[in-house]
């Protein structure tokens, strides 16, 4: 159980997935203006990776591994994931309408979310159990969430500072983003201490 | 000649994919802490988009409109395979360096983007061109930014020590927060010496993301409130 709580936090806190591993900085930069998208957004990420860990894990340690075929991972991964988020987002229009309203949006995005195909593959790469990967999974959403929630608010204040022409836009928003990523190096070692 | 330079020079300087189009951030961002893999990642990912923009121009009459997106991504996932392979097997110390980043050049913007709005328009020879222009624009970029990195964050360049500072280095560059800001710079520099004309005055987001036609033309997440009142 302690473990599992470990690979939550680690994957929240420590290895953040957008401000300190560098993956899904596009729907980060993008989507992170107001703070309902943001949120919508991070939902569907928690979403999908959750599913695409389900379907990927069993694919390749009984179907690519028993066969030898672990060179097909990324053909098959990228595959997989966007067929997957094509069939969720019929299943959701047709069974569940209310969610398909608010996350249907944000669905054909993440497709090509690097956070989604990075966060599989890690799970396979690190050797995680079929219960852990799917744990991995969800605090990675987690914390990519927390990346997307946190930056909307610091992005309101930096939409209306006063700061040099050239900085406008999106150079001001790394800045933040920087001084964000340097306030989550503060969790680094935390989750040892924590639970070690 | 003159048309042929443009498509290889558009990439280099005009519509440079990272520090102009704001395409491929996030390997950008992840394996440019040393000087060495930006060059690796850069080789990489040319040689992708290389293979893909041939690929994709010669088959631009037989794939039809409705499933290209997915022939495309089909593509681009074989020869990503296919440097992953050759990098693992001549390679190993890259490999190591660059690990994941290596197979997530298969969802890495530039590659889907050019071949959307380039390979799929365009003669095989010109989607040569555009792709060596993408591609040593990618490079270039990278590796500018690698040496601001390496060489203040770690005092080396190419691994090699330089005098004075390798012994005052400011690590805090070849961190995460480190490279936000270094790339937050070059693009104000960027603004600075081109005015603003170099880049679009669009709000990045959906609408100015080269990437958008290439989501499937689907509802983009900018404008939801449109998108539910047309429904």
């Amino acid at each position: 159980m302690i473990e599992l709580v470990s690979i939550i936090m680690t994957a929240v806190l420590v290895n953040n997935y957008v401000l300190s591993q560098f993956l899904g900085i596009c729907p980060f930069l993008g989507v992170s203006k107001k703070l309902d998208q943001a949120f919508g957004m991070s939902v569907a990420v928690i979403f999908v990776m959750v599913i695409a860990t389900a379907v990927t894990w069993p694919i390749q340690t009984y179907v690519l591994d028993r066969n030898d075929l672990g060179y097909l991972q990324t053909i098959v991964f990228i595959l997989v994931i966007a067929s997957l988020v094509q069939l969720v987002e019929i299943v959701l229009h047709k069974y569940i309408p209310a969610l398909h309203a608010s996350l249907g949006v944000y669905l054909p995005l993440i497709t090509t979310n690097c956070a989604v195909l990075g966060c599989c593959i890690t799970n396979i790469d690190e050797g995680y159990t079929f219960v852990q990967a799917i744990f991995n999974a969800f605090g990675s959403g987690l914390g990519f969430m927390l990346a997307m929630v946190l930056f909307a608010g610091v992005r309101s204040r930096t939409e209306s500072c006063n700061c040099p022409e050239c900085f406008k836009g999106i150079p001001v928003t790394l800045l933040a983003a920087s001084i964000v990523s340097l306030s989550f190096m503060g969790f680094s070692g935390v989750v040892e201490g924590l639970l070690g | 000649m003159g048309k042929h330079l443009k498509i290889l020079t558009n990439g280099i300087i005009k519509e440079n994919p990272v520090l102009v189009l704001l395409l491929g951030c996030c390997p950008f961002l992840a394996v440019t802490t040393q000087a060495s893999n930006a060059i690796g990642m850069g080789a990489a990912t040319t040689a992708v988009l290389l293979g893909s923009n041939i690929f994709i121009s010669l088959l631009r009459k037989i794939i039809s409109e409705k499933v290209r997106i997915p022939c495309y991504i089909v593509i681009i996932a074989s020869f990503v395979t296919l440097v992953q392979m050759i990098v693992k097997a001549y390679l190993p110390s890259l490999n190591d360096s660059l690990g994941l980043f290596l197979p997530l050049i298969v969802v890495n913007c530039i590659i889907l983007g050019r071949a959307e709005m380039f390979a799929s328009k365009n003669s095989v020879g010109d989607s040569v061109l555009d792709a060596i222009g993408m591609g040593v624009g990618f490079t270039l970029a990278m590796l500018v930014m690698a040496s601001i990195r390496e060489i203040f964050g770690n005092g080396t360049w190419f691994g090699l020590a330089i005098p004075v500072l390798s012994s005052n280095t400011i690590s805090l560059l070849t961190m995460p927060a480190g490279g936000f800001a270094i790339f937050g710079i070059l693009i104000a520099i960027i603004n600075k010496v081109t005015k603003g004309q170099g880049v679009k005055k669009k709000e990045f987001g959906c609408e100015g993301c080269v990437h958008a036609a290439a989501c499937g033309k689907l509802a983009c997440p900018a404008e939801p409130e449109k998108e539910a009142t047309a429904e």
